[in-house]
């Protein structure tokens, strides 16, 4: 599908279903074939269904060549194995064309003195593909080559069929035949071969008929289905690739294909030697991130390293700050990550060279892979437990895949090789660690001669004009961070106008707004799991990838990129020797001479850098010093993306590392620009002098200058690794140069020319107008007479409204005029309101002032459906009672159900008293209860009472980040609410530990379903580019309702750098939903939600022409309630008692529910006023009407003239009456589970509380079980549930995801087998068991039985475990009970209450977050204190007597439960084991329960 | 900034009087500053609000937040600073205004708003004692030449900011000092005289001219002005009172209370005046008018020695919490009472005036009074109703009519051809304050009607860069931006 409207089609994204199965003995068989594509067919629900139901995303399996079979069919001889190599080979349908494309390649083949022995037509099945396949299906053909030379080793081979493929390909690329795109080899192997194609996993082996030949065999079989987001998928994108295939997706792509086309300046071989021109590009264009990064693993495997040795390149383990590692596996590492940065994103990768089979895991765990080894010697992965049935008595081990690291079968040898044995081997090829220490020099150790360099001549006080700076920016950012070592926090939303539609001189920066992830990939959490995080980076000339030697690690090393200017001096000074040469070239131009100066300095610019590279410069400076009257800055950042972009086009790149020494950088989100456009370290000189100023002056008292500096460098340091974390990026290598961002408001000349591949789609202004803004700074700086009594800066006025600062939609009298007209009931103050709000809007400080109304076929207004009709579609956003006080919180809600509109719970779960009506008929239930990342209250019974319930998956004011809530704000009642422990801090991580990916978001939908199968389930996006994408990938996942969030929402506290520059305006992305839900027909499946600052009706108007048919309010209800905009809400002070818990400020709440009623009253009538004007009778009608805005004909605006809207305007040409709202409901499956069976025999149980037991068979298709039924129990007897084990279940198999989920008092499930990932969600009171099958004769505690996720957001109940579980265990347990024999990475993270009792070994980073409960961890070999991330928790001796008894009495139960053979020798032997028990003691938990002692003590 | 817990943490406190028995005894001022560290507390309490409403609700745009915050750190000459940014003289604003800003403080809500007016008053107080307001003369001139006609706070400072722009300024005052009504119609006890001396001298320092006892028109001749002058600005104020034409309005006895205060003012300082010499002593003295000058009116009167003073009212009483119609932030209208009326004056509302009643001589004896009431128009405005049989005799000696002012006189405008309207006030808008005639800038009272210092001195600044922008093609003089808050 093309680009069209605001759908750019780079955005897709994938996620799948992949696992691989195998015969260690070597075994060949048929069945191998079908075990593996059966795999595939019990993951299916992890996928999604697209809008005609038929054509599948592709699927995939590769296996040994079946060399038996093919010397039967060919009609050519074959010489034995391995002396040949063969694949299928797609070529167009049209028989000349698919005869040019052969001798093309047979060509290129003889020139690598290749035989091609003979074709053959491989027999398909050509009525199995769709309708959308079969239009481009290709003709299969399989090819046979033979060399026609010795080859010494099989690389050589390898290398020559490499080489004649891409050639072959490039020509054909170029070759301008219609249907050149057709040709393609999945595979051109002398072991494996694949086939794939774009069809449903069931219909591979009735496409091609060869794979139900009983004579094609294989040990092996690598299966993939795809699933993409959007349903404009291609036969060549299925998968497997040829030496891999991967679950996840690749976050840092962009940064690391234009890594790897910078390389390939440097690639030079033997081997190659004149063939190389004709292989490149290595990347081909427009492929998937999976093909990409299969490309690249050949290319590196043509270098001779072997698969397991590219993977441990491609995806390192976290080992930067990982002091268990082997110093010589460190070494190769540290040694690789000079040459190659990580491709890091959720991924799971199975891969093969037919010799090895295995699979790695990014660094972070975020993808599930569960392998079973069985006794008769087959080895089985894949993404769930369960998909294959084997006996228990044939199982040797069920393993798991941990985080960055690798499982390996040596198909030779025949033998599983363990992760350490296969690294350590290849760590030792090479002497890494003596090239280390020779080469690699660290900043650190630089001597500093301390003689500062250069100083600027013009004073400071011109300068920081010059640049732009504000009063507000040195007071409210630079300071805080230097006195703190922390980015400032604010609240409250954005009300600015965006950069482009300023009046005020901005900085470039401003114009590119930060990309985050959400749904497809998660974002990280780079303060808690910080082990996995990294900001270092190395700088300096790359070398040829293909030949490590000790001089590729003849680099600096920085920790922090993030340098001063001490730090610069020394680098300078360093670089003046002759080896490790060092260039500083300026940053200025003429200011005189204008536009044209700009251009040509710049031009200059990238000259003096290409020279320097020739020079052989390793590092390059970028200075703006010395800007002067004539002489003006060129923005740092347009010079930096300049040179590092221009480098590349002249294939320079690698050459040297950039440095920025700017004056201009201060804020976290111009660093991050900075790296993300390929700086390697910067210096904000100017920052260091302003502090140093400030010293002087007395504002930073008892801090040193030095220690200011360090402050505000790790501050921006830590900010940086947010805006990385946030789009799911770990490592700060990967970061550099992955530009990921979105131009808002810059022309697209300008961003292809200096900024190329970055997105822009509504245009805006080009380099004229940015050099204007940059002439008025230093017209103001240096050509403007000083007047006395003047201030030297401006007051700035971004973050805190002031007269002479930038405009905020909300100022006093917008604020002042809503009060009064809705506590007056004076619709003529609304309209006073409205008209200022509207025409402020229009003096262009949204995208939505830009529009006019158009078309007009005025209806009368009596004919307009009713204000109260109008206000059901109208909610208020999502605030939690925590973030506001329970006057606030309840009054929204009462207002809201008065009308018969929608209140949002917020984060923060509520009362169950709220959930009655009162008797005097008022409500104070929300009617849409949210499921953020938290999970805070999140119980069966708070989700049985929601009418609608939302996904937060991103929050316009921080999208990508999570949030807390300090200790000392959770008094005993929010703690009630929120199941968690009174003054223990709450922290909600920046993802859903549920949600990693696309399929993972279905699976929850689908738990929430089961948990109230009458409630809309709501998924909330944020608006960038893609989420139109995302959102057809959200309506396959079967939500109701998507909403569509503004980057302007508001936030009770967020870091001032999301607040300001993620997410973008809600016009693009509602539009974009539009479109491509239109584009794909899924719109009429889904009910599309707006918010982000509607304030008006008119707002309500356009967001509804462009699509949306619901509505959100928040800011302004609140300040309809008494909210004046204090943006104090993070400190607890809200003066009006909106934002606050402390109970004298509460009770200055003067709202009233009349209030907020009035308010959705008058909006809804101007909405009413303008539907009349505009012709629509109802809001049905007026949907997706883009035909009725028009742009504003008299713009006066010199930035805003260049904007083009019609994107946003684009109407989707669709055939026929296709709906542009939602017209039907989604077809959830929720009838098809098997609880409904059961709840019919368990009404005894359920009604008449009756203790009944049943038994029952599982597996892992049946998800979410309990779920239903507790939604059941919680609709009769509330959150008090049944007594408990009223109903047990025993169930026989492998349990399905999400196991336990929400699942209530009354209940208790056994299950006899295992389950597979997020076991015992959201535990609200039942009883789960699971323990080994009967039969089994592996050691329980030594074998995985549950997956990833066990226990997130539990409230309560307990949990028996009889084995390992996965990655974060007990991840936000608020008050569940659990015992387990051994977990893995991260366990009890944000852990709040409850307790967990692990019998065994954990992973690494255990505990981090934990501020509440208990946990007991039997560390038999001392090592537990090293896998604990400390920052929070305490470790201590089990010797409490009450401890002691109330453990053991856990482990007797668990003994009692699952018969477990560990919790019998424990029992046995407790004196023993008893010291062996560690307790974990969260900090803050030990003063929580003192403070409450003493509360109690005072009571008394 | 500042201290985040301030506000809940510390109540609300103002420097206080002098008690009053000792304070009518002279005519100094009688404030009694807050000691020690009380002012850091009082900044404290201001708690830097996202919108800060009081910084919209001064006619200046004073950076409240920031000021206080320098305060509450300290760094006072910081804070006099930014103070000086936005105001030309903060002595006479914390000393007169009646700070419209802590009616707009967001603390004012729902406690007593922050000391705003005090803390002002102290900065420019603190930086005059430390030797920090010393004079700054540009640094370069343009040889433009510009009038300012009149020297009340409108015209001072929009002298001061003309200066600053290079330009040569000359004052004209037609009285024989400068400082209008801030020298003649601010009784001392409000504004000791010294304070206004003791910025002119600043002001002279840094090259403007004041020519006094020259009423353009009439001294120096309207052609020349227009010869000699690249811009005339006209802050003549609006000088013009209402009186009251009622039966005895002749009467002696029956005194425009601009000129009692004048002659008082003269007396206090030692200037001469002229005319009969006018004393409240021994009288029974009515002041009708319940605003600023009759306020002013009761205090010297009291000083004076008067018998009794009552002041009279035609509205009615205004509530002493906000009336609900005028909700914050807006401008309230309320009970307000001023050091004058703690001093010892009867105040009457929904009184009016019929008539005074003077003995043979000519003298005033008695005034006739009726109760009235206000009641709903025909398009919603409050229409005035006397209340039948409410009839009342008052005895006086001394009634002085504190009503108000009607507009500018016309001379001057007139014969400079500059455009007036039916109010008499110079027909120039804010968006540059440009009369009719190219070149003729009007600002303040005379502009815009009887108004406070603190839009005097605001109307002064922004018509100073509109000139100099006439002048210069551009102005870097500073404006306020928008953000006033309206009146409701």
């Amino acid at each position: 599908m093309r680009k069209q409207g605001l759908y750019l089609p780079e955005f897709e994204h994938e996620n799948c279903g992949a696992g691989f199965i195998c015969s260690l003995q070597g075994i060949t068989s048929n069945d191998i074939i079908h075990k593996a594509l059966d795999i595939l067919e019990k993951l299916e629900h992890r996928g999604a269904v697209s809008a005609d139901g038929k054509t599948g995303d592709g699927a995939g399996i590769l296996i040994d060549i079946p060399h038996g079979f093919l010397t039967e069919v060919c009609d050519f001889d074959l010489p034995p194995p391995g002396g040949y190599a063969t694949g299928n080979v797609f070529l167009p349908p049209s028989t000349n064309q698919q005869e040019y494309c052969i001798r093309i390649f047979e060509e290129s083949c003889r020139k690598e003195n290749l035989e091609v022995l003979g074709w053959r037509d491989v027999p398909v099945d050509r009525t199995i593909p769709g309708r959308i396949a079969a239009e481009t299906e290709p003709h299969v053909k399989q090819v046979f080559i033979r060399p026609h030379f010795t080859p010494k080793d099989p690389l050589q081979l390898e290398r020559a069929l490499f080489i004649a493929r891409k050639r072959a390909e490039h020509a054909i690329s170029d070759s301008r035949l219609s249907e050149s795109d057709y040709f393609y080899l999945p595979s051109l192997s002398t072991r494996i071969i694949i086939f794939k194609g774009l069809l449903m996993p069931l219909d591979i082996r009735k496409y091609y008929l060869d794979l139900q030949d009983p004579r094609v065999v294989t040990r092996l079989a690598l299966v993939h289905q795809r699933f993409s987001t959007n349903t404009f998928p291609t036969w060549d994108l299925a998968q497997p690739f040829r030496y891999m295939c991967h679950n996840g997706e690749i976050n840092t792509l962009r940064g690391n294909v234009s890594r790897m086309f910078s390389r390939e300046e440097l690639l030079a071989s033997e081997w190659l030697g004149e063939d190389l021109k004709e292989i490149l590009p290595v990347v081909l264009p427009g492929k998937s991130d999976s093909a990409t990064m299969d490309m690249v693993v050949e290319l590196l495997l043509m270098s001779g390293r072997s698969l397991p040795e590219v993977m441990m390149m491609l995806v390192p383990e976290a080992w930067e700050k990982n002091e268990d590692m082997s110093p010589s596996k460190k070494a190769f590492y540290e040694f690789n990550s000079c040459l190659m940065e990580p491709w890091d994103g959720p991924a799971s990768i199975p891969f093969t060279d037919g010799n090895y089979i295995g699979a790695v895991l990014d660094r972070n765990g975020l993808r599930p892979s569960r392998y079973t080894v069985t006794k008769d010697g087959y080895v089985i992965m894949s993404s769930e437990t369960g998909v294959l049935d084997i006996a228990p008595e044939n199982v040797a081990l069920h393993g798991r895949l941990e985080p960055g690291r690798m499982f390996l079968v040596n198909m030779k040898e025949g033998r599983i090789v363990n992760d350490e044995e296969v690294k350590e081997a290849i760590a030792c090829k090479l002497p890494y660690e003596k090239w280390l220490k020779e080469n690699l020099i660290q900043l650190k150790d630089i001597p500093y001669s301390k003689a500062p360099l250069q100083e600027d001549k013009v004073p400071l006080a011109k300068r920081i004009i010059a640049f732009g700076y504000t009063q507000e920016e040195i007071q409210h950012i630079v300071l805080p961070m230097a006195r703190e070592a922390k980015e400032p926090i604010g609240s409250m939303g954005a009300d600015t106008p965006v950069a482009v539609l300023s009046s005020r001189p901005q900085l470039i920066y401003n114009y590119f707004k930060q990309l985050f992830a959400q749904v497809t990939n998660p974002p990280l959490d780079g303060i808690r799991e910080e082990l996995i995080c990294d900001i270092s980076l190395t700088l300096g000339r790359d070398q040829n990838i293909f030949d490590p030697t000790s001089e590729h690690c003849r680099k600096l090393k920085i920790h922090n990129p993030v340098i001063s200017k001490e730090d610069l001096d020394k680098i300078k000074r360093f670089g003046q020797q002759p080896e490790f040469k060092i260039l500083s070239i300026p940053m200025r131009y003429e200011a005189a001479r204008g536009l044209n100066g700009l251009e040509e300095a710049l031009e200059v610019l990238l000259k003096k850098a290409s020279d320097a590279v020739n020079q052989g410069v390793r590092i390059l400076i970028l200075s703006d010093r010395n800007t002067d009257e004539q002489q003006a800055p060129i923005p740092a950042l347009l010079a930096c993306s300049y040179v590092n972009s221009g480098l590349q086009k002249l294939r320079q790149r690698s050459g040297l590392s950039i440095i920025v020494e700017s004056a201009e950088p201060r804020e976290v989100h111009h660093f991050a620009l900075l790296f993300g456009f390929g700086a390697s370290a910067v210096n904000p000189y100017l920052v260091n002098e302003i502090i140093a100023q400030q010293i002087e002056q007395d504002s930073l008292p008892q801090c040193s200058f030095d220690q200011a500096i360090a402050n505000y460098n790790k501050a921006v340091g830590k900010g940086i690794l947010k805006v990385m974390n946030k789009i799911g990026i770990s490592t700060m290598n990967s970061y550099r140069g992955s530009q990921l961002f979105e131009c808002l408001g810059l022309k697209t000349d300008l961003v292809e020319h200096y900024f190329p591949n970055t997105p822009s789609r509504i245009q805006g202004i080009g380099l004229y107008e940015l050099e204007r803004e940059i002439a008025r700074r230093h017209q103001k700086a240096f050509h403007t007479s000083d007047i006395p009594g003047n201030m030297e800066l401006e007051i700035g006025g971004d973050y805190r409204w002031r007269r002479n600062g930038e405009k905020h939609q909300f100022n006093p009298l917008s604020v002042a005029l809503l009060q009064k007209a809705v506590r007056m009931g004076e619709p003529k103050t609304y309209r006073d309101y409205a008209r200022l709000v509207n025409e402020q809007s229009e003096q262009l400080m949204t995208l939505r002032g830009m529009f006019e109304f158009t078309n007009l076929d005025p209806v009368p207004l009596d004919e307009v459906e009713p204000w109260t009709e109008v206000v059901k579609r109208f909610k208020t956003g999502a605030m939690s009672y925590g973030s506001i006080s329970k006057e606030a919180h309840e009054n929204l809600a009462i207002a809201m159900n008065r009308i018969g509109a929608k209140s949002n719970s917020g984060e923060g779960g509520e009362d169950a008293e709220r959930f009655y009506r009162t008797s005097g008929g008022d409500w104070r239930n929300s009617a849409i209860k949210q499921v953020a990342s938290g999970r805070f209250g999140v119980t069966s019974n708070y989700l049985t009472n929601a009418a609608e319930i939302q996904i937060k998956m991103a929050q316009g004011a921080k999208p990508g980040e999570g949030g807390q809530l300090p200790g000392p704000k959770v008094n005993p009642e929010i703690a009630r609410t929120r199941n968690s422990t009174p003054y223990v801090g709450l922290i909600s991580p920046p993802p859903h530990h549920d949600i990693y990916s696309i399929e993972d978001l279905s699976q929850l939908i689908y738990d929430l379903k089961a948990a109230n199968r009458e409630a809309r389930i709501n998924v909330k996006l944020v608006s960038e580019v893609g989420v139109g994408t995302i959102a057809a990938g959200v309506a396959k996942a079967m939500a109701d309702v998507i909403l569509i969030s503004g980057h302007d929402g508001g936030t009770g506290a967020s870091p001032l750098t999301s607040l300001k520059h993620a997410g973008l305006p809600w016009e693009l992305g509602i539009a974009e939903a539009q479109q491509t839900l239109v584009m794909n027909d899924l719109r009429n499946r889904v009910v599309l939600e707006c918010d982000g600052q509607l304030k008006t009706g008119r707002d309500v108007a356009i967001a509804c022409l462009l699509g949306a048919e619901e509505f959100g309010f928040a800011t302004a209800p609140l300040v309809a309630s008494g909210c004046v905009m204090m943006r104090v809400c993070h400190l607890n002070t809200c003066p009006v008692g909106i934002a606050t818990q402390d109970p004298e400020l509460r009770k200055k709440f003067d709202g009233k529910p009349e209030h907020v009623v009035n308010y959705m009253y008058f909006v809804a009538e101007e909405l009413r006023e303008i539907m009349a004007k505009l012709g629509f009778r109802t809001l049905d009608e007026m949907v997706g009407q883009v035909s009725k805005l028009d742009r504003k004909k008299a713009l006066d605006h010199y930035k805003a003239h260049g904007i083009d809207l019609s994107p946003i305007l684009h109407k989707i040409p669709v055939p026929g009456n296709r709906a542009l709202c939602n017209t039907e409901a989604q077809s959830h499956r929720i009838l098809e589970s098997i609880e409904f069976d059961i709840i019919e025999r368990a009404h005894p149980a359920l009604f008449r509380k009756e203790k009944t037991a049943l038994d029952l068979k599982i597996r892992n298709t049946d998800r979410a079980i309990g779920a239903i039924i507790s939604n059941e129990i919680s609709k009769i007897y509330g959150a008090e549930g049944l007594p408990d084990n009223t109903l047990k279940l025993n169930f026989t198999g492998s349990a399905g995801q999400s196991f336990g989920a929400f699942a209530t008092r009354g209940l208790t499930m056994v299950v006899n087998g295992n389950a597979n990932d997020y076991f015992g969600k959201g535990l609200s009171g039942a009883h789960l068991v699971l323990k080994v099958p009967e039969g089994s004769t592996f050691r329980p505690e030594e074998n995985i039985i549950a997956g990833n996720v066990c226990l997130y957001g539990a409230t309560s109940g307990k949990v028996f475990i009889n084995g390992k579980a996965g990655e974060r265990f007990c991840v936000r347990n608020s008050g569940a009970v659990a015992v387990v024999e051994g977990i893995g990475d991260h366990g009890c993270e944000y852990m709040t209450g409850g307790v967990a009792v692990i019998l065994g070994e954990t992973g690494r980073n255990f505990g981090a977050g934990m501020s509440g409960g208990i946990a007991y961890v039997l560390d038999t070999k001392g090592r537990f204190g090293r896998k604990c991330n400390s920052e929070t928790i305490h470790l201590l001796p089990v010797d409490d007597p009450e401890d002691v008894q109330g453990l053991r009495k856990l482990v007797e139960s668990h003994y009692n439960k699952t018969l477990s053979p560990l919790a019998q020798r424990i029992l046995e032997n407790w004196e023993d084991y008893l010291p062996q028990f560690v307790k974990v003691f969260p900090e803050e938990y030990r003063q929580a329960l003192i403070r409450l002692k003493n509360e109690q003590l005072e009571t008394l | 900034m500042g201290k985040i817990t301030g506000f809940k943490e510390y109540e609300r406190k103002v420097e206080s009087y002098a008690p009053v028995g000792e304070r009518i005894k002279h005519f100094r001022e009688f404030t009694v500053p807050l000691g020690g560290d009380e002012l850091t507390k009082q900044s404290a309490r201001c708690m830097d609000c996202g919108i800060p409403f009081c910084h919209s609700g001064c006619p200046l745009g004073n950076l409240i937040p920031d000021f206080n915050d320098a305060v509450y750190k300290g760094h006072w000459e910081k804070a006099s600073k930014l103070l000086h940014a936005t105001n030309n003289f903060p002595e006479f604003t914390g000393r007169l205004c009646p700070a419209p800003c802590e009616e707009a403080c967001v603390l004012g809500i729902n406690e007593d708003p922050v000391s705003i007016e005090n803390i002002e008053k102290n900065i420019a107080e603190t930086a005059f004692s430390n030797g920090w307001i010393l004079p700054q003369p540009p640094t370069q001139r343009t040889g433009k030449k510009i009038a300012v006609v009149g020297s009340g706070p409108a015209g001072l400072a929009a002298a001061q900011q003309l200066n600053r722009a290079g330009h040569l300024v000359t004052v004209f005052e037609r009285d024989a000092r400068p400082g209008g009504l801030l020298r003649y119609g601010i009784p001392d006890f409000k504004l000791d005289k010294s304070i206004i001396e003791r910025r002119l001298e600043i002001l002279e320092k840094e090259g403007i001219e004041f020519r006094c006892n020259v009423e353009v028109g009439k001294d120096y001749p309207t052609s020349q002005l227009r010869e000699t002058f690249d811009a005339i600005l006209l802050c003549g104020g609006a000088t013009i009172r209402r009186d009251l034409p009622i039966p005895g309005a002749e009467l002696h006895g029956v005194l425009q209370a601009m000129d009692f205060l004048t002659q008082n003012n003269l007396k206090v300082s030692g200037d001469p005046f002229d005319g009969e010499v006018v004393t409240a002593r021994g009288k029974h003295v009515i002041v009708i008018g319940g605003g600023d000058t009759g306020s002013d009116c009761i205090g010297t009167s009291i000083r004076q020695g008067a018998a009794s003073v009552t002041n009279f009212e035609i509205l009615d009483k205004p509530p002493v919490g906000r009336p609900e119609n005028q909700p914050w932030p807006f401008w309230p209208m309320r009970l307000r009472t001023s050091s004058s009326h703690q001093e010892g004056a009867d105040r009457c509302f929904s009184i009016a005036t019929k008539s005074f009643v003077g003995d043979t001589q000519g003298n005033l004896k008695k005034l006739l009074t009726v109760e009235v009431e206000w009641i709903p128009g025909p398009d919603n405005r409050p229409v005035l109703r006397e209340l039948e049989g409410t009839e009342k005799e008052w005895n006086c000696d001394l009634v002085l009519l504190a009503l108000g002012f009607t507009g500018s006189e016309p001379n001057l405008a007139s014969a400079l051809g500059v455009e007036m309207d039916s109010k008499t006030n110079i027909e120039a808008s804010t968006r540059d304050f440009k009369t009719n005639i190219p070149g003729v800038f009007a600002a303040g009272d005379q502009r815009r009607g009887q108004s406070l210092i603190v839009w005097a001195i605001s109307e002064g600044r922004q018509a100073a860069h509109h000139v100099d922008t006439y002048l210069m093609g551009n102005s870097a003089l500073p404006l306020k931006g928008s953000g006033d808050l309206p009146r409701v």
